[in-house]
């Protein structure tokens, strides 16, 4: 009887493919909130990198000045000094899995990577909720009972723009990694079944 | 009397319909742009004596920007703020006005390159050259040895020169200018200009002059293709008149075209042939984009060459009657030139003018150049055309229409067979008409615009003062089609369209802060100051949605002069702020984001001053403002700058 149970090769090149993918992230957008407004016909737009902001953002502080946001500064956010290291760390994780190839251990890859996926979601929802809220009390426009928490994922008229929240290249590829890893533990979890 | 009555209405009914008639059916749709579209072209019209380019769409007509050139404009700070003032300088201090005839877009192989526009000052003789990608006034170089510069900004296929001509003729420059009126025949002299342009920025320098005798010379155009290394102009008052010229210039059956071999002048010019002068003085004013300011320098050398004297330089072509036009076809073997008072068009070979010179079918001399036979230089005549014939533009397609101001219309004829194929009236007077690339190799003859003289009953009347206005007619089918009249600034002389496509994407949007070079540039709030010294206080001002720092300035004395230097520290498109203070004898500034711009104040009394941004800016503009308190000279009150901090003390 082996010490562990080997993976399939198909599976393994999926992990390998799926860890270097993840690296790429490291220097991708990977959220991005898109702004339209009537007179902003050319949008305005927000990239989220690992490690920086990117896109229009001196525009948008200033427009959001008018109702006391916070102006947004990457300084601001210890989540661009840690985001890199972990999205790594997670990317060796995967090419470690994959060159190992232990079923075991794949199983705790995708637990791992759940939550990876819900601490990120909460955290953004908390950065969105911090800003949208926290308004300056000198705001020259304060309408009552407004609050200008971005959506998570989709879209939110918030006075007059029209606010898109949606998965850049770098999501997709980590929303795609995480659907292979499940279709990788699925199918090994198939193959476990079924032989004992 | 019923008898007389019933003669009068039958002759009523014998009279050709009116001017409304003539509008053809599908012209709505063919000059309609939908809201949010663009046009096809980008028309630059000239401003005649507003002294400003205008821009058009076509086909819709509508306006869509005037450029400031030569005249004062306060709505855009020009010749107001300080950066702006040396653009209008010129050897006889600050003229603040010209007269802007005509339009060139700079050409590369005879194609419009959309780089530059070209235009001339008439009265203090001047050309300016703008840029494309500003729409702003880049450089303007004013004109020695001359008077009337209106033979003028034309260009040559690859941009190498922009010329400059004399219509008034007068002494050269100089202690010798003092001189009787008529002596004029003796003293009188006109000169050609060679106005070089530079392939990478574009700055004008002059080349040479060539002196020539006094005749007026009316306008101009290169040689293109086959003639590409010459020059044509169109002369009147051959007769050397320097009173009632409307008589006396109209005398001869014949005046000229001159024809000039300007790579012939290049290698005098090379052999030290040319003849310096130094008794001459010229502004030239450039405007930097980086440092946001503008230079103006005076010159004081030219070199000229003499037609007379230089063989092959110059030859003089007859041309019946006071020709005014005088153009060149797509492939520069035909010129055109249009006697304005006579009855036909004359039209020269550029090959048998060649062999005129060559076998030297002269028929003399006029003032040490030699004259070709008529004959011997003509293709042939346009017979019984109209009455009035001016200038002439081409369809590419073998075809030429010419405007004609005494009978008002416009003719379409075959230059080959100089047979008259169309005609139609323009609505009223026509001086120039304008085929989209028609000065060109390869024109793009979509649309032929005619842009008149007089308007009368073509619009809503306001008054005496009625606007100029334009017609735009559909050439694509035989029969040219009126579809579109619109008003325009000033008055329009000539015009040329571009593809917008040529134009459009290389449009700047905002000039970048970390570019800005200006000496008085203010690099974000923190950096905002005022500063005295001596009498001169200069206030370090940005703006930014919505509001200026410092907007309470306190400290100011009478007898100060102060300049608020404003930096628009905004970054976004279409996002200029504007800047006005109370009582300054002074204009506005209008700062484009990313920009810096003076104005200069002189406060001419104590009290407290309201300064405010002038252009919406946002739903905060209207506080947008601030104030600027004025002491007596010798006050103890300090200089204080603040904003946001500066609160109210008298709380009760």
């Amino acid at each position: 009887m082996k010490a562990y149970h080997p993976i399939k090769s198909i599976h393994r090149i999926i992990l390998l493919i799926c860890g270097i993918a993840l690296l790429a992230v490291i220097f991708l957008p990977i959220w991005r909130i898109e702004l339209d407004a009537a007179q902003y016909p050319e949008g305005l737009e927000l990239h989220i990198y690992s490690y920086k902001l990117d896109g229009q953002v001196e525009i948008i502080n200033g427009l959001n000045h008018y109702i006391g946001m916070k102006t947004l500064h990457a300084d601001d956010f210890v989540e661009f000094t840690v985001l890199p290291y972990i999205i790594g760390i997670y990317a060796l994780a995967f090419i470690v899995a994959g060159l190992m190839a232990r079923r075991k251990w794949i199983y705790i890859l995708l637990a791992a990577f759940l939550v990876f996926g819900i601490v990120a979601i909460v955290d953004f929802w908390f950065w969105e909720y911090d800003y949208g809220h926290n308004l300056s009390d000198d705001a020259p426009i304060k309408v009552p009972g407004m609050a200008y928490q971005p959506p998570l994922i989709g879209y939110k008229q918030l006075l007059n723009f029209g606010t898109y929240s949606i998965p850049d290249i770098g999501g997709w590829i980590v929303i795609t990694c995480g659907l292979l890893l499940c279709y990788c533990v699925y199918r090994e979890w198939q193959f476990s079944t079924n032989k004992i | 009397m019923i008898a007389l009555f019933g003669i009068a209405t039958t002759f009523e009914g014998c009279k050709p319909k009116g001017a409304g008639s003539a509008v053809s059916a599908g012209a709505a749709e063919k000059t309609y742009v939908a809201p949010g579209q663009y046009d096809e072209f980008y028309n630059f019209v000239s401003g005649g004596f507003s002294g400003q380019l205008s821009v058009y769409g076509l086909p819709s007509g509508r306006l869509l920007r005037v450029i400031p050139v030569f005249s004062l404009d306060p709505e855009k700070g020009w010749g107001f703020s300080e950066e702006t003032k040396p653009m209008l300088e010129t050897s006889h201090g600050t003229v603040p006005w010209d007269d802007l005839h005509h339009v060139q877009l700079s050409k590369t192989d005879g194609d419009y390159d959309g780089r530059w526009v070209f235009v001339n000052g008439n009265n203090t003789p001047r050309i300016a050259r703008i840029d494309l990608t500003t729409f702003r006034t880049a450089e303007i170089l004013e004109l020695p040895n001359s008077g009337g510069n209106h033979s003028s900004p034309y260009i040559t296929e690859n941009t190498e020169y922009v010329v400059a001509g004399t219509r008034f003729s007068v002494p050269m420059d100089g202690d010798d200018s003092d001189t009787p009126i008529n002596t004029y025949k003796k003293n009188f002299k006109g000169t050609l200009s060679f106005v070089s342009v530079n392939k990478d920025n574009g700055h004008m320098d002059i080349a040479f002059q060539i002196e020539t005798p006094g005749v007026n010379f009316d306008l101009s155009r290169a040689g293109k293709g086959v003639s590409h290394g010459w020059f044509f102009f169109s002369t009147y008052n051959t007769e050397l008149a320097s009173t009632l010229l409307e008589v006396n210039a109209s005398k001869n059956d014949k005046d000229f075209v001159l024809a000039v071999n300007w790579k012939k002048a290049e290698e005098y010019l090379k052999a030290g042939k040319g003849k310096k002068v130094s008794n001459v003085k010229y502004a030239h004013n450039i405007y930097d984009e980086t440092s946001h300011t503008s230079t103006s320098t005076i010159k004081n050398e030219v070199i000229v060459l003499n037609s007379a004297e230089l063989e092959g330089l110059c030859y003089f072509i007859p041309c019946p009657k006071s020709p005014h036009g005088v153009d060149v076809d797509p492939t520069g073997e035909y010129i055109v030139s249009s006697g304005k008072l006579a009855a036909l068009i004359p039209v020269f070979s550029f090959s048998k003018i060649q062999k005129a010179i060559e076998s030297k079918s002269f028929e003399g001399e006029f003032a040490g150049i030699p004259v070709i036979k008529y004959e011997a230089a003509l293709h042939g005549e346009v017979e019984k055309p109209g009455l009035g014939p001016l200038h002439t533009e081409f369809d590419g397609k073998g075809n030429a229409i010419t405007s004609f101001f005494v009978s008002s219309e416009l003719v379409k004829w075959n230059i080959k067979d100089l047979k008259i194929l169309d005609r139609v009236p323009t609505f009223y007077s026509v001086g120039h008409l304008m085929i989209p690339g028609g000065d060109t190799k390869n024109p793009d003859a979509k649309y032929v615009v005619a842009y008149n003289k007089i308007t009368k009953d073509r619009f809503l009347p306001t008054g005496p003062e009625l606007a100029h206005s334009a017609q735009i007619y559909d050439i694509t089918g035989d029969k040219m089609q009126l579809i579109l009249d619109f008003p325009t600034i000033g008055e329009p002389h000539y015009a040329q369209a571009i593809r917008a496509e040529k134009v459009k994407d290389k449009s700047v949007k905002i000039f970048k802060l970390e570019e800005n070079k200006h000496p008085y540039f203010t690099n974000g709030e923190s950096a905002a100051k005022v500063e005295r010294n001596g009498n001169k206080v200069h206030v370090y001002v940005t703006t930014i949605r919505s509001h200026f720092t410092p907007d309470n300035i306190e400290g100011i004395q009478m007898g100060d002069e102060v300049y608020f230097h404003v930096t628009n520290i905004e970054q976004d498109w279409d996002m200029p702020h504007g800047f006005a203070i109370k009582g300054a004898n002074n204009g506005e500034l209008l700062i484009m984001p990313g920009e810096t711009q003076t104005l200069k104040w002189v406060p001419d009394r104590i009290g407290i001053f309201p300064m405010y941004c002038t252009d919406f800016c946002s739903a905060l503009h209207q506080e947008m403002s601030g104030y600027v308190r004025v002491s007596p000279k010798g006050s103890n009150v300090p200089i204080t700058f603040s904003v946001g901090t500066n609160q109210p003390t008298d709380t009760q």
